[in-house]
């Protein structure tokens, strides 16, 4: 395949930064997306140009770190798919292919198609966790959790943090991630002790981090490469609403 | 020098209990005095730096990713072991532990896999406390799944992504504690060297992948669980980034690298397809329960596969192990798939793969029933390979999956470097010469959450030893070796990539270190590898600055240390003149094809001590003592 790829590049975050252009040619169909960039790369080093930054690891689809705007779309036209496992029998030969970061206040560029995802450990930083210290747990088989709800529960806890929801919405909102995270732990026993402080500390430390509000067009669940739905964002929203009914809580009380 | 493996005397069921009692404790108002470095945010990083700081200590964990949860261990699948005998067949603590070490075809020892056993119950429990969703029956219990090598059914799993939910977990018991103020988290940093005072560990030497600037962190001890070396193969199925840096650069500095050439093959990956490959991509083992694997009798037969007649198929495992078929162990179906593809026997393009063909199953039980087993799998290969396996059979081929070997570590898993201490993969310690299915998981956290907070007190309370600061001449030192090196680097720009070289050592370590190893081609190796490393140093390219994000560099600094290990791993191959579990030696064979040990001569752990790039490593000997089983040949017939 011969491809004219358009590609974000950024010396580093105070560059302003521009698309560059470049014709690539032997591409195979069977190559993943990063995989022709890894060749592309190979090619402009021998060109004396410095290769494209960008961000990947498991080259899998599951540890959340690719990370790029293709055509317009976040991880690319494959549904449910990350940019790592899309492969180029999905693009036509000659094509032109446009390729960006993710962009949001929230994720401040780094250099050229990397941006920085810190905002998310941040929030979960907040709430999204259970304060249980190693060796003080019961039986696992002590407390029961039905079937569905541990299927249920999965669904929200597949989240691979890539941030392709943010990245996706027209307010760069964070709410299905947030909100994927809240449901996981409010829906378990096992979570339910700090639910209320939870929901409010990683709401308030979503908005703290300047993610947009979400007004409700489902762009994030279209690109979400786990297929998570937004009826985790409609769960969260009861949970905040339960939350403000009741008196403040507290959920930094250790140490 | 002989080394201490500290393993408590007593009953083996005693062992541990015992040890931890005599271990000594730091007391409570003391444990914020000590500063605790952590490299590494996989299961055993994010386990051992939460749990740390539970206990009071002041933890500096590190990764290179840009956050802690994206470290390799969420990639694991399949599950993790425990023997709660929940399922009430027959489990126990004992009988998980002889798997585990006959599994490893008992070249582990015996204290250390004993308590692995032991500590996997508390596992799930911590686990389950921390809202990881595992998967239940109808009745809200947790439900299990059986794997490789074992009879019981004790695997717990989180539908195929498993180590994805564990290290969510941990990753969220550790950003808890960050939170608090006792972790300082370190994302997108590399550690480059390890700096050693007076003979202990005191701290690293790390690069700021994002502004390349080279730091010092000094503290009062250093924990490695940095995961492990599969990619000096190149091709692998792990992630990318994973290297052996940070264990290679420890070795350099007194570390002790044991048993470098256990390393696993795993037979059911995703064939390469071609010379761009960056990873290859592992397809669950539980496949081979429903498909039938084959290559054609011809060689070189181009016919599709739906057009080769049945009387025209071998379907090899089941002819050569009648009992076992399609379930052989990975070691033995991984040999049997090469033999066929050696013989000109291979399918697909470049003749390197062997039919998972799931026609027959697919007749008896419908598309519908394959589909619910195995449709998660199923699909990721048709995205891959844009196949559809219900109409024509998958192609796989085996691939460098694990390792075994790692940096020796006493009971206490402590290296021979008092102060620098080793967890997961990076160690040596549980698995032997072959690790089974679902116990890395298990040995990770068994490692973070429970072994090293007790021990690593002990250190602390019998050996008051000097603070030390960054300000010491051998951090200075250490890092003006860092970036010389890094300088020497940059300085070569020659005409060949990091990737290139990289690529080229991959090739040579899978031909003549891989499924099936010789005394000839293990020379050729050896032979090879230093002119190889030489043009590195003498032509390489690598683009850019140092004082910069700089993915070339990066891969370039971990080229360097793969292309100086690979020799040591040759080595440690050429000298073990028998094969076991995962280093299968040609020359030492049954009648049938099986590994066959020399317990006599080799039931050892092979500590080897560094001696200078280029130069022979000294071989020091951990003889393994068997007290409580009877060293038996594996027979998987
Ligand atoms: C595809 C796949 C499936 C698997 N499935 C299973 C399974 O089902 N069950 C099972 O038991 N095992 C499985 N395994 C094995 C298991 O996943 C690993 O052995 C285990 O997760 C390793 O954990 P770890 O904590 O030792 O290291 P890792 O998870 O690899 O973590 C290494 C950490 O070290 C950091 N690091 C490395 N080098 C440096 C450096 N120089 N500087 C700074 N930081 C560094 C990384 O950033 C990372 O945080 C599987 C492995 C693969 C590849």
């Amino acid at each position: 395949m011969k491809l004219k790829l358009r590609v974000w590049r950024q010396k580093n975050s105070t560059d302003r930064g521009r698309l560059a252009e470049y014709n690539v040619d032997n591409i195979s169909e069977h190559m993943s997306f990063l995989e022709m960039l890894d060749v592309v790369n190979e090619s402009l080093a021998g060109q004396g140009i410095e290769p494209i930054a960008f961000d990947s690891d498991c080259r899998e689809g599951i540890c959340g770190m690719c990370s790029l705007v293709i055509n317009g779309i976040p991880h690319g036209p494959e549904r449910g798919t990350a940019t790592c496992q899309l492969h180029m029998r999905k693009f036509k030969d000659g094509e032109t292919i446009t390729i960006e970061p993710w962009r949001a206040k929230a994720f401040p560029p780094v250099k050229d198609l990397t941006v920085d995802r810190s905002a998310f450990d941040r929030i979960i930083q907040a709430g999204g966790f259970v304060s249980v210290n190693t060796g003080s747990a019961p039986d696992a088989n002590a407390t029961l959790i039905g079937k569905n709800i541990a299927e249920t529960v999965m669904d929200a806890a597949a989240c691979i943090g890539c941030g392709a929801c943010v990245a996706a919405c027209k307010n760069a909102s964070a709410m299905l991630f947030v909100a994927a995270k809240v449901s996981h732990l409010a829906l378990l026993p096992q979570g339910e002790v700090e639910k209320k402080a939870r929901v409010e500390n990683m709401v308030a430390r979503m908005d703290a981090e300047k993610f947009g509000n979400c007004t409700n067009q489902s762009e994030c669940q279209a690109v979400c490469p786990k297929e998570i739905s937004v009826e985790f964002i409609a769960r969260m929203n009861r949970e905040y609403f339960k939350a403000s009914l009741s008196p403040k809580s507290e959920i930094k009380g250790e140490d | 020098m002989a080394l201490d493996s500290k393993i408590p005397q007593g009953p083996l069921e005693k062992k541990w209990q015992s040890r931890k009692f005599e271990l000594k404790l730091v007391n409570p108002a003391n444990k914020r005095k000590y500063k605790v470095i952590v490299v590494g945010s996989g299961l055993a990083g994010a386990s051992a730096s939460a749990t740390l700081s539970e206990l009071g200590y002041n933890v500096s964990c590190f990764c290179f990713q840009d956050s802690p949860r994206r470290a390799h261990s969420i990639a694991a699948q399949g599950g993790i072991n425990a023997a709660k005998n929940y399922q009430n067949d027959g489990d126990s603590v004992q009988r998980l532990f002889y798997d585990t070490i006959k599994g490893g075809d008992f070249r582990a020892r015996e204290a250390n896999v004993y308590r692995l056993a032991e500590i996997s119950t508390a596992i799930i429990d911590q686990c389950v406390a921390q809202g990881v969703p595992f998967a239940r029956e109808y009745g809200g219990t947790l439900a299990n799944r059986s794997f490789g090598g074992a009879q019981v059914s004790r695997t717990f799993y989180a539908r195929g992504q498993t180590g994805q939910q564990l290290l969510l977990g941990a990753y969220q018991a550790l950003e808890r504690q960050i939170s608090l103020g006792k972790v300082k988290m370190h994302s997108r940093h590399e550690m480059l060297e390890l700096v050693v005072v007076d003979g202990h560990a005191k701290g690293i030497v790390t690069r700021n992948l994002v502004t390349g600037k080279i730091e010092s962190h000094a503290a009062d001890a250093v924990v490695l669980a940095t995961g492990g070396y599969s990619n000096a193969f190149y091709l692998s199925t792990n992630a990318v980034g994973c290297n052996v840096t940070a264990i290679w650069r420890a070795h350099r500095k007194g570390a002790f690298f044991a048993n470098p050439c256990y390393t696993q093959i795993h037979p059911t990956c995703i064939p390469v397809s071609g010379d761009y490959q960056s990873k290859l991509t592992l397809m669950s083992e539980s496949l081979r329960n429903d498909g039938r694997i084959w290559v054609p009798k011809q060689k070189g037969d181009k016919r599709a596969p739906g057009d080769i007649p049945e009387a025209e198929r071998d379907y090899y495992l089941e002819r050569k192990y009648p009992s076992y078929g399609n379930l052989a162990p990975r070691d033995i179906a991984s040999r049997s798939a090469k033999e066929v593809c050696d013989e000109g026997r291979g399918v697909g393009e470049h003749g390197r793969g062997v039919y998972l063909d799931f026609a027959d199953a697919i007749k008896r039980l419908g598309e519908n029933t394959i589909r619910e087993r195995y449709g998660n799998l199923i699909d990721m290969y048709e995205r891959i390979t844009g196949e559809n396996p219900y109409k024509v059979p998958m192609r796989i081929y085996p691939a460098l999956h694990y390792t075994m070997g790692g940096l020796w570590v006493d009971y206490h898993l402590m290296s021979n470097l008092p102060g620098l201490f080793v967890l997961g993969e990076a160690n040596f310690s549980d698995h032997g010469a072959n690790r089974l299915g679902a116990s890395a998981l298990m040995q990770g956290l068994a490692d973070g959450y429970f072994i090293l907070p007790y021990t690593i007190g002990d250190y602390f309370a019998t050996h008051k030893k000097p603070k030390v600061s960054t300000d010491h001449a051998e951090f200075k030192k250490t890092e003006a070796e860092a970036t010389a090196k890094i300088q020497k680097l940059l300085s070569v720009k020659g005409k060949r990539t990091p990737a290139s070289f990289h690529r080229e050592l991959g090739h040579l370590l899978w031909e003549y270190c891989g499924m099936a190893r010789t005394e000839a081609g293990l020379k050729t190796a050896l032979a090879k590898i230093p002119v190889l490393r030489e043009e590195f140093w003498k032509n390489v390219n690598v683009m850019g600055e140092g004082e910069d994000f700089n993915q070339s560099l990066e891969r370039a600094g971990r080229v360097a240390d793969f292309m100086e290990f690979a020799e040591l791993m040759c080595l440690d191959a050429l000298e073990r003149k028998e094969s076991c579990g995962g280093h299968f030696r040609s020359e030492y064979q049954t009648a049938e094809g099986e590994a066959k040990r020399d317990d006599a001569n080799f039931c050892y752990a092979a500590a080897w001590e560094f001696k200078g790039v280029g130069a022979k490593p000294e071989l020091h000997k951990e003889p393994l003592t068997f007290e409580s089983i009877h060293l038996a040949e594996r027979n998987y017939k």
